[in-house]
């Protein structure tokens, strides 16, 4: 069996990141039978929902709050098999499965989340939960790189590759090269590395081309474009993936194809963020109007009529 | 000779440093005399940020908040609010005395600490503290208010105390007052002495009801920063007794919430430690019309200086009372001066200590003979060095936040017969074979505030330096060498 390969993915948040990375998993384990481990970084505890077919009632900081602590808890507490295909006794369909588990944490408003995030994953990894068999551990982590709890899963011996999920938007975007920081700043002390953008499409103009040049811009590549579709929206009513859902539609195959590139993926970068400059000077030139420069800045619609 | 030996000394301690911290660490070092003008005392920098990399001898702002000025509150209990190492590392190391049933109506060296896990850090705290509010109050009801002093992790996570206070004091009709002495604010002990009388302000002035039965004399006064350590307050409100004065209220050493709350009615606030709550003097000088005095307690010549002062405000009737009560200790005074003298006079002195004591003990010394060759603030800020200057008998070295590897260098150089600082300095200087009295805690003696006390002074000096076992700690290798020489 190969080695263990640990990922990530980041994002801006409501980008469409645990649905997204949900739906790439399920991919990956449906159609190539590879075992994965997914560790949901998110005090909302979401982003196992559609491989559980529930929301995650356990998390590691909720038993371990009920318990006392984080000490008395075993691994078999927290950490849950996908549902039906992602089984990993149900081999119909995939030799593959999928184990979930959820960091947790607090209500919004209170308490420090990223602890929450560095307590689970120093449990799971004491507990042995990266066990040999597997061939993925996937953490999906809220929003930005908001503080040192946040980027835990991008230390030393954590995951080695991250993917980005951002659109065409400018927010995402920034939140986009602002990763990237956080990524720079831990690539010299530990080995992760960026290994690609995913757009998840807004079909914004010319976001193809945006996406691509920012991917360019910080040295990465725009592993894929994942179009927008209702698809989408329709398995996650059924609390489902795509693949699981409907596995023959053009939007399974496209989560199809982003599952084997990054299987296959051998592009992992330090990148280079880009400075704020560069950044609106790129949003400028590939944004929603031809011939756009600092001339329009602060510039009102009525304005642009006369 | 001395002060050229002392501008030596920092040019050789300055040497050890990379350029940036020797030019960053030399503004707070200086050589002052009586006759200099614009001396150290007048330039160095202090109340800044310690170097990165050295050995500061500081607290933070939870140590001057619970440890200082709050913590001698004696019939409120103060909750160490976080994990438990602050609270209990800081349990009864002040050595506040207090009158009372320990436990029961007084609270002083028990150690009340949420006791923050992982789990609180988490999920935040606020639900625990409201818990732990209630079952201070059901165990221990004869409490007098609560405080809560947060340490660190409060702060970053967030938590919002002064809401759970706020609620509380409404659920209990009790004083409930949340402190945000976060220990990394600021840049030493000294903000957190400055938040504490905020809330002192803010929660205790207001409190109107509490002074509500309260019958004024025209000679009522409020003994303000002595936190009664070995009962320096005791012996500081009897000779205000003897003299006339009615002590209405003690800030905070043995101190009642009720107390602290009538202290807008005296007459006068007498300042002791000027550094830990000149804050609130000036506060109630604005709002109450209180005028505020420093004095000092410090051995006989200061003690004399300040009775007189004080009782000048008072008129002739004190006055009169306290030149008695001058002359009466006096003699019992120049009896002990005139045992001690003859074996101290002439010792040299090093002191190292917080934010008032640098400058207010020289007069004590000086009462012996003693002569003071060096002092520092851990925490002064430039108004105590300017006060400082006044006490000034000689060439004096000047040292504000002094690390451990500077002290050290310093008594290597100057050659003190006696080092005064606090117990993070005593084994170091001891080991070195060096007399060192505890100028914190009074090496468990005191109370070193007034008359009576100056005799407990002057024993304990003499005790360390002229102790049998300094003859016993040279080395065999430098016995062998004195004999040679």
């Amino acid at each position: 069996m190969s080695e263990l390969r640990q990922i990530a993915f980041y994002g801006k948040g409501g980008i469409g990141k645990s649905t997204t990375s949900q739906n790439t998993l399920a991919a990956m384990c449906h159609y190539y039978g590879k075992k994965i481990l997914i560790v949901g970084c998110d005090p909302k505890a979401d982003s196992t929902r559609l491989i559980l077919h529930e929301k995650a009632q356990n998390t590691i900081m909720q038993l371990a709050s009920e318990a006392g602590s984080v000490e008395d808890l075993e691994l078999e507490d927290v950490c849950k098999p996908g549902a039906a295909e992602f089984n990993p006794d149900e081999n119909d369909i995939t030799d593959g499965y999928i184990m979930c588990t959820e960091s947790g944490g607090p209500e919004p408003g209170v308490g420090c989340a990223g602890r929450g995030v560095i307590t689970a994953i120093n449990f799971l990894e004491e507990e042995g939960a990266y066990d040999d068999d597997l061939d993925f551990v996937s953490y999906d982590v809220l929003g930005d790189v908001v503080c040192g709890g946040f980027a835990m899963p991008i230390r030393e011996g954590k995951a080695q590759e991250i993917y980005i999920v951002m659109s065409g938007e400018m927010m995402a975007m920034y939140a986009a090269n602002n990763i990237s920081k956080g990524i720079l700043k831990y690539a010299n002390t530990g080995g992760v590395r960026l290994a690609g953008l995913i757009c998840n499409a807004r079909m914004t103009d010319r976001e193809y081309d945006l996406a691509k040049q920012l991917a360019k811009a910080i040295g990465t590549q725009l592993i894929h474009f994942v179009p927008r579709s209702n698809h989408v929206q329709r398995a996650e009513l059924r609390r489902m993936t795509v693949v699981e859902f409907s596995p023959k539609s053009d939007q399974a195959l496209e989560y199809k194809e982003l599952a084997r590139k990054i299987i296959a993926n051998d592009l992992k970068v330090i990148p280079k963020p880009l400075e704020m400059d560069d950044l609106e000077a790129l949003l400028m030139e590939f944004g929603l109007e031809d011939g756009a420069d600092e001339a329009i800045v602060g510039q009102k619609e009525e304005d642009i009529a006369s | 000779m001395l002060e050229k030996l002392e501008e030596e000394v920092i040019e050789e301690v300055l040497k050890a440093y990379p350029a940036k911290a020797a030019k960053k660490r030399s503004k707070h070092l200086g050589v002052d005399s009586p006759e200099k003008i614009k001396g150290a005392c007048d330039s160095v920098k202090s109340n800044k940020q310690s170097v990165p990399g050295v050995m500061s001898q500081r607290g933070c702002a939870y140590a001057g908040s619970k440890g200082v000025v709050w913590g001698p509150v004696k019939d409120m209990i103060h909750i160490s609010h976080g994990p438990i190492g602050c609270g209990q590392y800081s349990r009864g190391g002040r050595r506040n005395y207090y009158k009372g049933v320990t436990g029961i109506d007084s609270f002083v060296s028990m150690n009340f600490s949420s006791d923050f896990t992982e789990k609180d850090i988490v999920f935040g705290g606020d639900k625990k503290l409201k818990t732990l509010l209630r079952e201070v109050d059901e165990l221990f009801p004869l409490n007098n208010g609560i405080t809560i002093q947060s340490e660190c992790p409060i702060g970053l996570i967030g938590d919002d105390i002064q809401a759970v206070a706020k609620a509380y004091k409404k659920e209990s009709s009790k004083p409930a007052i949340a402190v945000s002495c976060e220990g990394f604010r600021g840049v030493s002990q000294s903000l957190g002495h400055h938040l504490a009388n905020d809330t002192f302000r803010d929660e205790i002035m207001d409190d109107v009801s509490a002074r509500a039965g309260f019958e004024p004399t025209p000679y009522d006064v409020t003994i303000m920063g002595d936190y009664n350590i070995g009962g320096d307050a005791w012996s500081t409100r009897l000779l205000l007794e003897e003299i006339g004065l009615r002590v209405v209220s003690q800030w905070t050493g043995d101190a009642s919430y009720k107390e602290m709350a009538i202290a807008p009615k005296s007459k006068l606030n007498l300042l002791h430690c000027y550094r830990s709550m000149n804050y609130l003097a000036r506060h109630m000088e604005q709002e109450f019309g209180i005028p505020w005095m420093e004095y000092n307690f410090f051995g006989p010549t200061k003690t004399t200086q300040s009775l007189r002062k004080i009782a000048e405000f008072f008129g002739e009737e004190i006055q009169a009372k306290a030149e008695e009560v001058i002359a009466k200790y006096t003699k019992m005074t120049d009896e002990v001066i005139a045992k001690y003298k003859p074996k101290l006079e002439g010792k040299k002195v090093m002191l190292y200590i917080g934010g008032l004591r640098p400058r207010h003990v020289i007069g004590a010394y000086e009462d012996l003979g003693m002569e003071i060759i060096g002092t520092g603030y851990e925490f002064g800020h430039g108004d105590d060095y300017k006060r400082t200057k006044e006490d000034l008998k000689r060439a004096t070295l000047i040292y504000d936040d002094a690390n451990e590897y500077e002290l050290e260098q310093f008594v290597k150089k100057l050659r003190p017969d006696l080092v005064a600082a606090g117990v993070k300095e005593k084994y170091v200087f001891q080991k070195m074979g060096l007399p060192f009295r505890q100028m914190h805690s009074w090496d468990y003696s005191g109370p070193y505030h007034g008359y009576d006390a100056f005799a407990i002074f002057a024993r304990d000096m003499d005790l360390a330096i002229n102790s049998p076992v300094w003859s016993h700690t040279k080395a065999p290798w430098e016995k062998n060498q004195e004999l040679g020489a």
